[in-house]
């Protein structure tokens, strides 16, 4: 598998709609997912990205809309398409009381994957995320971040086109974190095209392309640094003892839009730091608020969020 | 913050040996009142252990602890009355109204009957739950919940609170809101401590203590440790042909931890010249177009960095 195999997408998705009764859970969304392509679903619980999950895999009916995997219609031809993709749920079913390998070796069962080849691309990926040495240990004896690799090696058995991966580092500690993500990596230079949800907007950064979801629509989607782009005005980090101080402070001033207190220091949401920023330190000279550093940084993809969704200052609304 | 009150907490030389296993060994640290101070760590870390023992639910193998001033070996339930407690489970009940879960808590913790009414309106106003009093915590958004669950966990007032990954899987907007009322909670000159491995929770907290294979291995501000601790200059490589830099970037000499990040590399250079020995590295590479800048280290390089320091000489510790 490579890049260059096929310009088409990996993943095409058309008008996906969804409803629960009176609420619609998904409101119509299309994206195209390229081969070697990590996109990220982002957006807070209730937005509609387990529901989108569900039907990119084939588990769950839309009602509206089409998901082609590889040009296949997952509604029309389930079998088909069931080869194609894997689909990681947040809390992946692992066998607790099998072992590492008969675990693996039960889903290459399950896809009747040839023997000689699942031992060869287990081999790899136990290795590939530092599992070797654990493949007797039962499932039931592994730590939470080991627990996510396996379950990711399951669903990587049969070589899919396209992988889900529901939060799948929810509960998982960096270290692990980051190993998982170097997995993802290699899969994406061989080929595979990702769809991950993620409540974590630090760890949307790390996604080729996002779609901010709310509501069950896509707010906006490209790529992180592209989207941080379209955030208006900038931020301001306020080194400082007494965050929330410097907040409230700040609140009052000009060209504000929003101030978030965090442990040792304020993030501001200015409109023109070129100018607020003598502003500010003058006012607070002022005050006579101790203020160590002010600098401007970088907005983050959960900066951006959180302007488009509150499109005000996220400390004053108590 | 007030430096001139005795500190909340005050934990020296603590340690807890399970059998031959060294869960915590010569932990030392203090919390100031109003202080919110943060402990990370890798899952098995002993955070657990830690927040156990000064719960006054488990006895340290050697070492002291006290909260609020009081000894946690000697007058446990004296502990347990001054502190709160809240887990990432929330542990409400769901077929229970907001106000019913509250009144539920008071009761358990002890609050004055005469004043029961007062505080539970208090935290209703606290949590933003006006208007929802009424509605079964089950039918609650995660977000909301999580503020119920502060509520209940602090309608006793207590001096010290324990969070244990308190926004875990919580929408941005509420994670926000959440650490708002933390920080009020501290003005007040309540002292928390949190216990997670989120990075993002990390920053919210005035004072991090980084603990990994049971010793404290790193503690200062957010901004003190990023500083100290990225082990070099972090650099960020854009190029169109990733997997190229990549390789390019790990074979430059005084280079650790070259990884892939998003569309980029990133790669520590314990070198002076680090922007400058990259760039040549991938001019000579074949990759002219490459980019390279220094950029600040985050939390999480922060984190990964120390403990893979720490762990080095001891890749045997076994999983939890």
């Amino acid at each position: 598998m490579n890049r260059a195999e096929s310009a088409s997408p990996a993943l095409s998705v058309r008008a996906l709609a969804r409803r629960f009764g009176a609420t619609s859970a998904v409101a119509g969304l299309d994206f195209d997912v390229a081969p070697g392509e990590i996109f990220g679903l982002v957006g807070p619980d209730g937005a509609g990205k387990t529901t989108t999950m569900r039907m990119l895999a084939g588990v769950m009916r839309p009602d509206a809309g089409q998901v082609l995997l590889d040009g296949v219609d997952v509604v029309a031809e389930p079998e088909q398409a069931r080869q194609r993709v894997s689909y990681m749920p947040q809390r992946f079913a692992l066998y607790e009381d099998l072992t590492v390998d008969e675990n693996i070796r039960f889903f290459a069962d399950l896809f009747e994957v040839p023997g000689p080849l699942w031992r060869t691309r287990a081999a790899e990926l136990l290795a590939a995320s530092g599992m070797t040495p654990f493949r007797r240990r039962l499932a039931a004896q592994l730590s939470g971040g080991m627990k996510q690799k396996l379950g990711l090696t399951c669903a990587l058995v049969h070589a899919p086109r396209v992988l889900l991966l529901d939060e799948p580092t929810t509960g998982v500690d960096p270290v692990s974190r980051r190993e998982f993500w170097q997995i993802l990596y290699r899969l994406r230079a061989e080929g595979v095209a990702m769809v991950i949800s993620t409540a974590y907007l630090d760890e949307a950064e790390r996604c080729d392309r996002l779609a901010l979801l709310n509501e069950g629509r896509i707010l906006h989607a490209d790529t992180p640094a592209r989207l941080k782009a379209q955030m208006p005005g900038a931020i301001l980090r306020v080194t400082c003892a007494q965050p929330r101080a410097v907040a409230e402070l700040a609140l009052s001033c000009d060209g504000v839009a929003g101030a978030l207190a965090a442990g040792d220091g304020v993030n501001l949401h200015v409109d023109d730091p070129a100018v607020r920023r003598p502003q500010l330190a003058a006012a607070l000279a002022g005050s006579g608020i101790r203020a160590d550093d002010i600098v401007q940084v970088e907005p983050s993809v959960e900066d951006l969020f959180v302007a488009l969704l509150e499109r005000k200052a996220p400390a004053a609304a108590t | 913050m007030n430096a001139s009150h005795p500190p909340a907490i005050v934990v020296e030389r603590l340690g807890k040996r399970f059998g031959d296993f060294d869960a915590l060994s010569d932990v030392s640290f203090d919390v100031a009142p109003g202080e919110v101070m943060g402990f990370l760590g890798p899952n098995g870390a002993g955070k657990s252990t830690l927040i156990r023992i000064l719960c006054g639910l488990l006895r340290p193998s050697s070492g002291h602890a006290r909260v609020a001033g009081i000894d946690v070996v000697q007058d446990p339930e004296a502990v347990r009355r001054r502190i709160g407690y809240m887990s990432q489970k929330f542990s409400l009940y769901d077929d229970l109204s907001v106000v019913e879960n509250l009144r539920f808590f008071g009761g358990v913790y002890g609050v004055p009957p005469r004043e029961l009414a007062d505080r539970v309106q208090g935290a209703v106003q606290m949590a933003a739950l006006t208007g929802r009093e009424n509605v079964a915590a089950g039918m609650l958004a995660g977000g909301w919940k999580q503020r119920l669950a502060l509520g209940c966990a602090i309608l006793h007032r207590p001096q010290v609170l324990f969070l244990d990954e308190p926004t875990s899987g919580v929408d941005p907007g509420s994670r926000r809101r959440f650490w708002g009322l933390i920080h009020d909670l501290a003005a007040q000159g309540v002292s928390v401590l949190v216990s997670t491995h989120y990075m993002d929770e990390a920053e919210y907290c005035m004072r991090v203590a980084l603990i990994a294979a049971g010793t404290l291995i790193a503690l200062g501000a957010p901004h003190e440790l990023k500083q100290q601790s990225a082990g070099g200059t972090l650099l960020e490589v854009a190029s169109a042909d990733t997997a190229r830099a990549l390789e390019i970037a790990t074979a430059v000499p005084g280079i650790n931890d070259a990884a892939v990040y998003g569309s980029a590399v990133h790669a520590t250079s314990m070198k002076a010249d680090a922007v400058g020995q990259m760039l040549s590295a991938l001019r000579a590479g074949g990759l002219p177009e490459a980019r390279v800048r220094a950029i600040a280290p985050s939390m999480e390089d922060m984190f990964v960095h120390l403990v893979q320091a720490s762990r080095a000489g001891d890749t045997t510790r076994p999983s939890p």
